[in-house]
């Protein structure tokens, strides 16, 4: 296996609430990895440890071989110019699109390889080209975020973190804020993504896309990892009974195969 | 009211005005640019979380506003040349005094400004790799500042007006000439009635600017 992050007993606490209790986990190169979980389960705060938005408390992040931080006397040390430097080489997409609304979509796509990689503009302009072809929005590289639907603005925000050429990307929610008829296409650009090989770490609700995307399902309750497998090994056969009544939950009212053709 | 108005005396000294006008001006725009500029680094320090950032910046915000600009211009002309070796003239103590308080205004424009900004769009930058700085400059700032410039146009309003009070310390602006001549010309109602129509003049346009820019922005975030 091709490791290229290994989460090591990672705790994080707010205050005197531990959020995440120690989370292992190694992921490999290209491996697509869903979290599952009842929201307070700790899903969001693991992603965000993994490129520092938040810090965690205690354990280590390894990221391609090498541990993050200093370790000195018992605990570890960030230092502010190290973790700016991991945030570049993992991109990370949000419920909110969070797009910069003062930009016009190609200069959102442009920002991370001008302000922070510096690049040439030509190259700045290649990449927001390149990237907004990939999730089918080249057409509305002159557009402001707002005239955008909220898929479309999904959509740009993952060609902007794209833009940056991270090794690894992470998904927090990112369907979560849209209207249900917009939710597919975002799910069809990352599961594109996911078939060009991309490393990528999902937090989502949408079940049947961790199905068929994932390679790797985690199922966490109350700060762990209380069960991981294959999609088949989680979703369809569960063990614990937190995930049974997980997936209850999702599972109580659906529809037979809808006849669509 | 047997009251004969003779405006002749103002017409007669209007070069001597249109110094004053030009002096009132120049205190003004030095005043607004260094204010602002100083504002900036004051609101983005009162934003800071750190204490040795937040707790000078707080301290400065609360004095400068909360002390007449008057006596703050009267201490600047008459205390400070004491107790700090340098000489200080008529217009250095005024700058300093309105300066100063244009700062304090604006820094908390600035910091309120700073905090209508969502925290996603902090996010956003940040996770894109870029530093405290950066996130400040090319994503907060820029939208922080588009929803503030009507009260900075008002802080430019109000700064107009308070440069007649370097008149009480002889810098030779609108006011302090408008005095001289009537002292001559034994005018004082004519006099302050032509300077407050020059003043109206100069500021009422600037004050329906700042409603027009007002109804804009309210249409901007209506659509």
């Amino acid at each position: 296996m091709n490791e290229i992050l290994r989460l090591e007993n990672l705790r994080k606490s707010f205050g005197n609430v531990e959020v995440l209790k120690g989370i292992d986990l190694t992921v490999a190169k290209g491996e697509v990895v869903v979290l599952i979980g009842a929201s307070g389960s700790g899903k969001s705060t693991m992603l965000r440890c993994i490129n520092f938005m938040e810090i965690p408390t205690a354990g280590r992040i390894v990221l391609h071989g090498t541990p993050v931080g200093q370790k000195a006397s018992g605990r570890i040390n960030y230092v502010e110019r190290e973790l700016t430097g991991i945030r570049t080489r993992i991109g990370m997409v949000f419920q909110h699109f969070n797009l910069f609304p003062h930009m016009t979509v190609r200069e959102n796509v442009m920002e991370g390889p001008r302000t922070v990689l510096k690049l040439k503009p030509e190259e700045c302009m290649r990449r927001a080209e390149s990237n907004l072809g990939k999730v089918g929005l080249g057409w509305k590289a002159d557009s402001y975020p707002s005239q955008l639907s909220g898929g479309q603005q999904q959509r740009v925000a993952i060609a902007r973190a794209l833009a940056m050429e991270p090794e690894i990307m992470l998904f927090d929610e990112v369907t979560s804020a849209l209207d249900p008829e917009l939710v597919g296409e975002v799910l069809e650009t990352m599961k594109e993504l996911a078939d060009d090989g991309m490393t990528m770490l999902i937090v989502t609700h949408e079940l049947g896309f961790a199905y068929t995307v994932a390679d790797r399902v985690l199922f966490l309750s109350d700060g762990t990892i209380l069960e991981h497998g294959t999609p088949a090994e989680i979703l369809t056969h569960p063990r614990q009974e937190a995930t049974k009544n997980f997936l209850r939950g999702h599972n109580s009212f659906r529809l037979p195969e809808p006849q669509l053709d | 009211m047997g009251y004969e108005f003779d405006f002749s005396a103002v017409f007669t000294n209007w070069q001597l005005l249109l110094i004053g006008l030009r002096n009132s001006i120049i205190l003004g725009v030095t005043c607004l640019t260094l204010g602002l500029s100083l504002g900036l680094v004051v609101g983005t320090m009162r934003y800071a979380r750190a204490p040795v950032l937040n707790w000078p910046a707080t301290a400065f915000i609360e004095v400068f506003r909360n002390t007449p600009v008057l006596v703050q211009i009267m201490w600047f002309f008459f205390a400070f040349p004491i107790i700090s070796p340098f000489e200080i003239n008529a217009f250095t103590a005024a700058s300093l005094g309105l300066t100063l308080n244009t700062a304090a205004f604006s820094a908390e424009i600035f910091r309120a400004g700073i905090q209508s900004v969502e925290r996603g769009q902090w996010e956003a930058g940040k996770a894109l790799g870029m530093p405290y700085l950066d996130q400040l400059r090319r994503i907060v700032l820029p939208q922080a500042i588009r929803r503030m410039v009507p009260a900075f146009m008002n802080r430019a309003v109000e700064l107009m007006k308070m440069t007649s009070l370097a008149s009480v310390i002889a810098y030779g602006e609108l006011m302090h000439k408008a005095k001289q001549i009537s002292t001559l010309e034994f005018n004082p109602i004519e006099m302050y009635t032509s300077v407050a129509l020059i003043f109206f003049v100069l500021i009422y346009p600037m004050a329906l600017l700042v409603q027009r820019f007002e109804l804009k922005l309210k249409d901007a975030v209506r659509s």
